[in-house]
Order: C-alpha cells, then sequence, then structure tokens
C-alpha cells in the first residue's frame, strides 16, 4: 500500500473556549479525492484550513507529502518562512475567489511562480497561459479579475494555485458562491482534475458531485469525524444516525 | 484710508523665493518623514506582538494629543538634552513634523490596509508567500490606491504646518516674510503675499484631489 499523501493525527483545535477539531485523524492516498460533508460549523473549513497550516492546530501532526510539522501546546511556533515553505506545496480554493484585485488575470497566475518559486518571467508566462488555458480562459488573460462571471473567477483561482505545481489541492465550498447556472463549469474543473490524478480534498454541499468524483467521503459533526468510507457507501448507505440525518436534507435534490 | 503698495515687495523677490525653496523642501521631507513613520508605526499597530502595538500607538497618540508648535520647540530645545546631539533647527523641524505628521499618516495607512479583505492575504499566504512578501505584493499595493486622497489631504496639511517653524528661525516663507515686513516697514502687503504664495501653491494641488475624488469617489 502506498505511503498517504496527507497524513493528519491527533488533530485539535479550540478558538477560545470552543472546541473546533477535537483528535482528527485521517490520510489522503496519493490522487485520492476526498470529500468533506457536514452541517455548518461542523469544523469543515478549520481542518481544510489546518492542512496548509492558515489556521494552526493547538495538537496533532500533519504531513503533506515529505513535509510535516507537529504542534503542542508547549512547541513554539513554526517560523515564517517554514510555514510559507510548506503552504506552497499545497494549493487551496476558497469560496470568495480572492483573486488579486488590482493584477490581471494573468498577472493573477504569474504572481506565486515569480515571487515564490522565483521563476523567470517568460517562464512563468507560458506556465500561466498553459494553466489558464486548461480551465477554459486563456482568451481572458488580459482582463481584470473585476470583468469576469463568478464561475471564471473561480477557474482563474484554479489555476492560479495549479501554476505553483502543487501535490495536493484544498476546495472550501468552491462552488457556493456561485449563481446556480455557473457551479457547472467550475465542477467540470475540478472532474478533469480529478481525473489527472491530483490528490482533492474537497468541502462541499454538493453531495451528488461528492458521490461521483470523490472516493472517499468523510463526514464531520460537532468536531469530530463521525462517518469516514467508501463515497457511494457513505452516502447511499451510511452507518451512522448522525450522516443519514444529516443528508436526509439533501435528497430532494436528484443525484 | 490706507494706501496698498505692492511695488516695494519687488526689492525682497529673492528673499520670497528663497523662503519659497525652503519650504517646499521642508514640506518634502515631512511628507516623505511622515509617510515613513507612519508606515512603521501602522505596521506596528498591526502586528501581533502586543509590545509593538502599545510602543506604536504611545507614539502615536503622544504626537496625536499634543500641539505641533509645543513639539517644534521641544523638539529643538529639549530632545538635544535628552539625546546629546545636537539639533540644528532645520533637523529638529524635520523631526517634529515627520513625528506629527506621521501619526496622522498612520491611521490612514492602517485604515487602508485593513479595508482590504482578509481574503487576499489569505490566498497570498496560500500559494506560499510569507506575510511580508503578501503584505508588499498584495495588500498594500491596492490598500495604496485607497489611501492616495486622504494621504494627499494630511500632505496639504503638513505643507501649511511648516509656516510654524519660523519660530525656530528656519528661514521659510514666513520667516523671510517677517524680514521683509520688518525692512520695509509695509507688513500688510508683505503678508498678503506670503498668503497669496502658499495659495498659488496649494491651490493647484487641492484642485487635483478633489478632481480625483471626483472621479474615484462613486467607484468603491
Ligand atoms: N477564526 C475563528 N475565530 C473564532 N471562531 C472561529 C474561527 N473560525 C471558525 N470559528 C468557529 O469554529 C466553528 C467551526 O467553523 P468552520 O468554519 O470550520 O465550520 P464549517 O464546517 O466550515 O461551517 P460552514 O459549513 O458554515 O462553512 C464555528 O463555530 C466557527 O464559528
Ligand atoms: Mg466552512
Amino acid at each position: 500500500m502506498n505511503r498517504p499523501m496527507i497524513e493528519i493525527r491527533g488533530l485539535r483545535k479550540s478558538f477560545g473556549t470552543h472546541e473546533v477539531l477535537r483528535n482528527i485523524n485521517f490520510t489522503v492516498d496519493p490522487s485520492g479525492v476526498v470529500a468533506l460533508i457536514g452541517p455548518s460549523g461542523s469544523g469543515k473549513s478549520t481542518l481544510l484550513r489546518c492542512i496548509n497550516l492558515l489556521v494552526r492546530p493547538d495538537d496533532g501532526a500533519i504531513r503533506v507529502g515529505d513535509a510535516q510539522f507537529t504542534f503542542d501546546h508547549a512547541a513554539r511556533p513554526p517560523k515564517a518562512r517554514a510555514l510559507a515553505a510548506f503552504r506552497a506545496r499545497t494549493g487551496m480554493v476558497f469560496q470568495n475567489f480572492n483573486l488579486f484585485g488590482h493584477m490581471s488575470v494573468l498577472e493573477n497566475v504569474m504572481e506565486a511562480p515569480i515571487q515564490v518559486r522565483k521563476l523567470p518571467k517568460g517562464a512563468a508566462r507560458d506556465l500561466a497561459m498553459t494553466q489558464l488555458a486548461k480551465v477554459g480562459l486563456a482568451d481572458r488573460a488580459d482582463q481584470m479579475p473585476q470583468t469576469l462571471s463568478g464561475g471564471q473567477k473561480q477557474r482563474v483561482a484554479i489555476a492560479r494555485a495549479l501554476a505553483m505545481e502543487p501535490e495536493v489541492m484544498l476546495f472550501d465550498e468552491a462552488t457556493s458562491a456561485l449563481d446556480p447556472e455557473l457551479v457547472g463549469e467550475v465542477l467540470a474543473t475540478m472532474r478533469a482534475l480529478a481525473q489527472a490524478g491530483m490528490t482533492m480534498v474537497i468541502v462541499t454541499h454538493e453531495i451528488a458531485f461528492a458521490r461521483e468524483v470523490a472516493d472517499r467521503v468523510v463526514f464531520m459533526r460537532d468536531g469530530v469525524v463521525v462517518e469516514d468510507g467508501p463515497a457511494r457507501q457513505v452516502i447511499d448507505n451510511p452507518t451512522q444516525e448522525a450522516t443519514r440525518s444529516f443528508l436526509s436534507h439533501f435528497h430532494a435534490s436528484p443525484a | 484710508m490706507y494706501e496698498w503698495d505692492f511695488s516695494v515687495l519687488w526689492t525682497y523677490r529673492w528673499l520670497f523665493l528663497d523662503g519659497i525653496i525652503m519650504t517646499v523642501s521642508l514640506t518634502v521631507a515631512v511628507v516623505l518623514g511622515g509617510l515613513a513613520v507612519g508606515l512603521i508605526t501602522a505596521m506596528g499597530m498591526l502586528s501581533g506582538s502586543r509590545i509593538l502595538k502599545a510602543v506604536a500607538l504611545s507614539f502615536i497618540e503622544l504626537f496625536r494629543c499634543t500641539p505641533i508648535l509645543v513639539q517644534l520647540i521641544w523638539c529643538y530645545y529639549a530632545l538635544p538634552i535628552l539625546t546629546g546631539i545636537e539639533l540644528s533647527p532645520i533637523a529638529a523641524s524635520i523631526i517634529a513634523l515627520s513625528c506629527y505628521g506621521g501619526s496622522f499618516y498612520s491611521e490612514i495607512i492602517r485604515g487602508g490596509i485593513v479595508s482590504i479583505e482578509t481574503g487576499q492575504r489569505e490566498a497570498g499566504l496560500a500559494l506560499g508567500m510569507t506575510p511580508t512578501l503578501a503584505m508588499r505584493r498584495i495588500v498594500l499595493p491596492q490598500a495604496l490606491r485607497r489611501m492616495v486622497p486622504a494621504l494627499m489631504n494630511q500632505s496639504i496639511l503638513q505643507f501649511k504646518n511648516t509656516s510654524l517653524v519660523s519660530v525656530l528661525a528656519v528661514p521659510d516663507l514666513v520667516y523671510q516674510g517677517q524680514i521683509a515686513a520688518h525692512d520695509s516697514f509695509r507688513p500688510l502687503e508683505t503678508y498678503t503675499a506670503v498668503a497669496v504664495a502658499y495659495l498659488v501653491i496649494l491651490l493647484p494641488v487641492t484642485l487635483f484631489v478633489r478632481h480625483r475624488d471626483a472621479r474615484f469617489g462613486g467607484a468603491r
């Protein structure tokens, strides 16, 4: 069996007295696609943001590829450079796109390869154009983000993350801020990425998409993993009552 | 009825010119100095460290809540005694006005930075940028654009505040005006001319700011 690409052990996080993550353990195999589902406030975003250390865990160990960080209450916080190097290996896509407002589409995608990977401009431009072509937006390279539709913005955000050639991609409700008719184009981009072998963790409310694209589904509630198994099994035949009750809200929408 | 006679001022034209050059150079110095002080204290206010925050806040409030005239005099007479470093009137003026202006620039800069959504900063961090790089490449360029009108207004105040340095005998426009007034026995004409000189320098700047505000005001 392959060594997992992502490995999380004993992860805990509190905000003040509110314990948001309580002893989370899970792994993602190379090229695996895990969908993280659960009710609002269950800690999905916090868990995702712990994987690239945008949120600093209180306790536990996180490994992505060959890079590992261990946390406990006593440990000194990691250095900014070490954190940055770690984050450069994971791509993240946010609900609100978060494109850089003062840069064109192309500059958005070129920025990190130039500033972080120190690629020469020409190489960064070629790389950026390749990624934009992948998400179908090569012809928008010179537009400003404000002139794009929500779906286009999110595809640019995906291209921007891919330009760092990450080992892992994290998606936090990438389609939740989109008009319904624009959801499909973003899901199609994510599906293509999964088929190309990218290791992905996807927080989503699109249960049908999770069932189709993810090979595993993890159901969270109140900061704990309640159920973790093959996507179809968890969604079609959940073993836990909490999972069943959560999924019953979605049965109205056809799969 | 007073007989206005501006023709006598022609004799003092070089004096006025020297004064204008001094005033404008001082303005350039205290705008740049003030921006530097403002940027540093704003970073202190935004830093995670409580100590840095407290130092920056104390500094800002100290200079915001005391009169600039008192600061000028204090910097010239008291600061050298505390530090043991002799200060020329010009150096003391630049220090006082930079710190005073900086305490106001600081709030403008801090406000501009927090107005840029944290999401863009996080996106930068997620791409592997250090917090410093994300600040420099993502947040500051956008914050600066938003800050320009307020920074311009504060710089206009900096320009006018340089008129106080004459208390330390710095030969600025006001100080040269005082000399001309004493010498010519024509204070009314002299100070009118001084006022007009300030107006003529400043008017284009304020009109520019107003024009900019009108253009960008609605687009935010
Ligand atoms: N920075 C923070 N400071 C304080 N509390 C926070 C912070 N971030 C998250 N929380 C709290 O932690 C809990 C879990 O939040 P999280 O965003 O991880 O939930 P979620 O599962 O992603 O929910 P949603 O589906 O609404 O996005 C919530 O109660 C939230 O209020
Ligand atoms: Mg969330």
